[in-house]
């Protein structure tokens, strides 16, 4: 290393490291000590309860109900919005009729990238307030009304503890496809052409091209993907905790972790037992980052 | 109305109480003129004690006062203010009007420098038992025995309504100032009805006969806000309570072992589920929020709903002109123990002063006049909410809405009641107003919902972190 290139690295690095120990680091280690603790969270006194608040949760039948559904959105999020996202954008580079110019998109395809990637610039409380809206449970509501017009009836949606978590998915679903289309199209549009006319010329048909030569060559970014929406559906608080009754009902239907964590911490003033949580759930999401990358890892494919 | 008088004899009790605890309150003050605080006991400002200063300000002593801006607007308190300077007119006030009270306040706390007057209100107030159980809040004793601001002779406690006192108490100490009353009970539009012929029903047969006419109507005869299943609470409870009385809400409250399991909120679980198998609730009414629910009623296509008396305010943009806001207390079911105009009577607004307070006298002189006559009737005047003062209301200009309200908290008298667990077991709540969401929306039977309140109550009276509280 050149005399004087350290201290450049270290004079462009220091401030942006020590924001990052101050407002991430230190709020972990905090959390961290709290969750050893019976701090209310209004107060400068608590004591040390060692391990206490973890079997608590363990107990905790509202706790493993929040798991539960996070769960079913942790399997639901990505799987979903990964295919619809994948196959958009496949649609958009390569599904347009292959004149003579070769492997094109289809007609209009600025315009469709636009539209689905409109929900990403609205906040998560305007998605979820016209979301709450179009899912209004009388017969007069939205989507009730174009049920009833196809004659299919009206639905209670968010008020219906059976329909009400995948109400919540398919908001969040709707929410994110848009995001990773323009992602997956980025993607898509850096694998160069020659290879989807050769494949072409080989008699692949678009099946084949999809899962032969786009997914394989897109794995990187899927993997990527995985993970992100994999935290995404781990949090969901502010959809919840706007869209649903209670909020996290009908009858628990749609609890959440992030839900419960601030419920416990500052409505119910156990700051202590709900950084408990927010300690578990750190966990849950590192082994699931680990493992999605690890189990997904495949060889990199150089072009 | 035995069950009445044996309330009041409750009350009575509960002030004697109060006047023996004021008594040893005194002579605490005496011993800790400079360390006070730490239990919430408050000192003395410094200045010479008198009856137009009982708490001892001092004139040039600053004073920061935290208002939650939320249905009430804090014009009032900026009034209130006005008092305080009035009278000490060296002091430097602050005033803060804010919706995020949590977040704001409470690093303030942690840190040990609160405000000297908070009202803990909305929907992102801290959790006042916490506060109360944590010694953060300071003892009202001093205020509630002092002279009444421009009546000698008369104690503060003695000008407030019953809910304010009963209210204020945390383990044997008033430590909370409840200032506006919320009446809740059934609201209906007394133009529509008068055109109808209608008047809400006494007893729970001619309730059903009303529903089943209103509904031959095409109207729904009732609407709740279903997405907060806190609302129908409302209804359950005071049809339980005016049929098995007080006590069935106080063994409730005392997390009595079966309190749950009673005979009369069996019944009132039942009388809901009637409600909802005969079709009077409007379709999807368990879905809507309390906007929704309420516009609907504003537009006639329900008759009835469940609301607290900040109903007629909260959509005086959307009501109809000829619109009249009223209010009805809950039918009675068959051998009921209360009389039919009584209802729940909250004493709501929680004003605080933090033990930690700086100006912990100046924030006492505050509440004392906010609890003047003068100071109370501004307050109705500006929100249309009555107050815990009596008779504050004399001769003001009232909107139906807010004159019907007032009406029962004078007609209910001492049969009026009010429930604290939900204030006083935070954890338990959102699991009592599931099961009563559950219930309204006919999900569950009225067995399957007592048995299931019952065991959060249960849950909750074995849970260590919980303190647990009795109404006496």
């Amino acid at each position: 290393m050149k005399h004087g290139q350290a201290r450049f690295i270290v004079g462009f690095l220091a401030f942006p490291l020590l924001l990052y120990v101050v407002f991430v680091i230190s709020p972990f280690i905090q959390a961290f000590h709290y969750a050893l603790t019976d701090w209310t969270g209004v107060s400068s006194e608590f004591n040390y309860v060692g391990l206490q608040n973890f079997q608590n949760l363990m107990q905790d039948p509202l706790f493993l109900t929040a798991i539960k559904n996070n769960a079913v959105l942790l399997i639901g999020l990505p799987l979903v919005t990964i295919m619809l996202a994948l196959f958009f954008a496949f649609l958009l580079n390569v599904g347009g009729s292959a004149g003579g110019a070769g492997v094109q998109g289809i007609r209009g395809n600025g315009f469709y990238k636009l539209a689905f990637f409109l929900p990403q610039v609205l906040s998560v409380p305007v998605i979820a307030v016209i979301w709450a809206v179009i899912f209004n449970p009388t017969a007069d509501g939205m989507a009730n009304s174009v049920l009833g017009r196809v004659g299919l009836g009206s639905s209670g949606w968010l008020a219906d503890p059976k329909l009400a978590l995948y109400s919540v998915l398919w908001v969040l679903i709707w929410g994110s496809v848009g995001f990773y289309l323009v992602l997956f199209n980025a993607a898509m549009t850096a694998i160069p052409r020659d290879i989807f006319e050769a494949a072409l010329i080989d008699g692949a048909g678009r099946f084949t091209t999809f899962f032969n030569v786009t997914m394989p060559l897109l794995w990187d970014t899927i993997q990527t993907s995985w993970v992100y929406l994999a935290i995404l559906a781990l949090d969901v608080y502010a959809l919840v905790a706007v869209m649903t009754a209670g909020p996290g009902g009908p009858d628990n239907s749609t609890q959440v972790i992030a839900l419960q964590i601030a419920q416990n911490g500052f409505q119910f003033g156990r700051a202590g037992y709900a950084s408990a949580m927010g300690v578990v759930l750190f966990f849950i999401t590192l082994v699931i980052a680990l493992i999605m990358l690890r189990v997904t890892r495949r060889e990199r494919i150089e072009y | 109305m035995h069950r009445s008088t044996n309330h009041s004899r409750r009350i009575f009790l509960k002030r004697a109480g109060l006047a023996t605890m004021a008594v040893t309150g005194g002579s605490y003050l005496a011993g800790c003129a400079s360390s006070g605080g730490e239990d919430g006991t408050v000192e003395s400002g410094g200045a010479e004690k008198s009856a137009d200063n009982p708490f001892g300000v001092q004139a040039a002593d600053p004073l920061s006062v935290v208002i939650f801006k939320g249905g009430y607007g804090d014009d009032y308190a900026k009034f209130h203010e006005g008092l305080y300077t009035d009278k000490f007119q060296d002091a430097k006030l602050s005033h803060k009007g804010i919706t995020d009270i949590r977040q704001q306040m409470q690093p303030l706390f942690n840190g040990g420098t609160p405000p000297d007057v908070l009202d803990n209100s909305g929907a992102e107030k801290m959790p006042i038992s916490v506060l109360a159980d944590t010694g953060q809040l300071s003892d009202l004793t001093s205020l509630f025995e002092a002279e009444a601001v421009g009546q000698a002779g008369t104690k503060v406690k003695d000008t407030l309504n019953p809910a304010a006192i009963d209210s204020a108490e945390y383990a044997g100490k008033p430590l909370v100032l409840n200032y506006a009353l919320q009446v809740y009970g059934l609201w209906y539009d007394q133009a529509l009805f008068d055109k109808n012929g209608w008047a809400p029903a006494e007893t729970w047969e001619d309730f059903l006969t009303l529903c089943e006419e209103i509904k031959g109507t095409g109207m729904a005869p009732m609407a709740h806000q279903g997405k907060y299943p806190y609302y129908i609470q409302q209804v359950l409870m005071d049809m339980a309570v005016k049929h098995g009385g007080p006590e069935v809400v106080y063994a409730i409250d005392s997390l009595e072992p079966n309190a749950w399991q009673n005979e009369s909120v069996k019944m009132a679980a039942e009388a809901l589920l009637e409600l909802k198998a005969k079709g009077y609730m409007l379709d999807g009414t368990e879905g809507l929020d309390h906007i929704q629910s309420q516009t609907a009623w504003n537009e006639h296509k329900a008759a009835f709903i469940p609301c607290g008396s900040w109903l007629e305010n909260e959509q005086k943009s959307v009501a109809p002109s000829g619109f009249k806001t009223t209010v009805a207390p809950t039918p009675l079911m068959d051998g009921a123990a209360l009389p039919f105009d009584c209802t729940r009577v909250e004493a709501a607004e929680a004003f605080i002063v933090p033990a930690k307070a700086t100006n912990q006298a100046g924030g006492l002189e505050y509440l004392r006049l906010m609890l003047s006559k003068e100071g109370a009737a501004e307050f109705t005047k500006l929100t249309a909410a009555p107050t815990i003062v009596d008779g504050a209301t004399e001769g003001l200009d009232l909107s139906p809405g807010a004159a019907s309200a007032i009406a029962l908290i004078d007609s209910g008298g001492t049969s009026n009641w009010n429930y604290y667990y939900s204030i006083w077991y935070s954890p338990m709540d959102p699991k009592i107003q599931s099961a009563m969401g559950e219930v309204a929306a006919g999900r569950l039977t009225a067995d399957e919902f007592t048995s299931r309140c019952q065991k959060a109550a249960d849950e909750t009276a074995s849970d260590s972190a919980t303190q647990k509280r009795t109404r006496a």
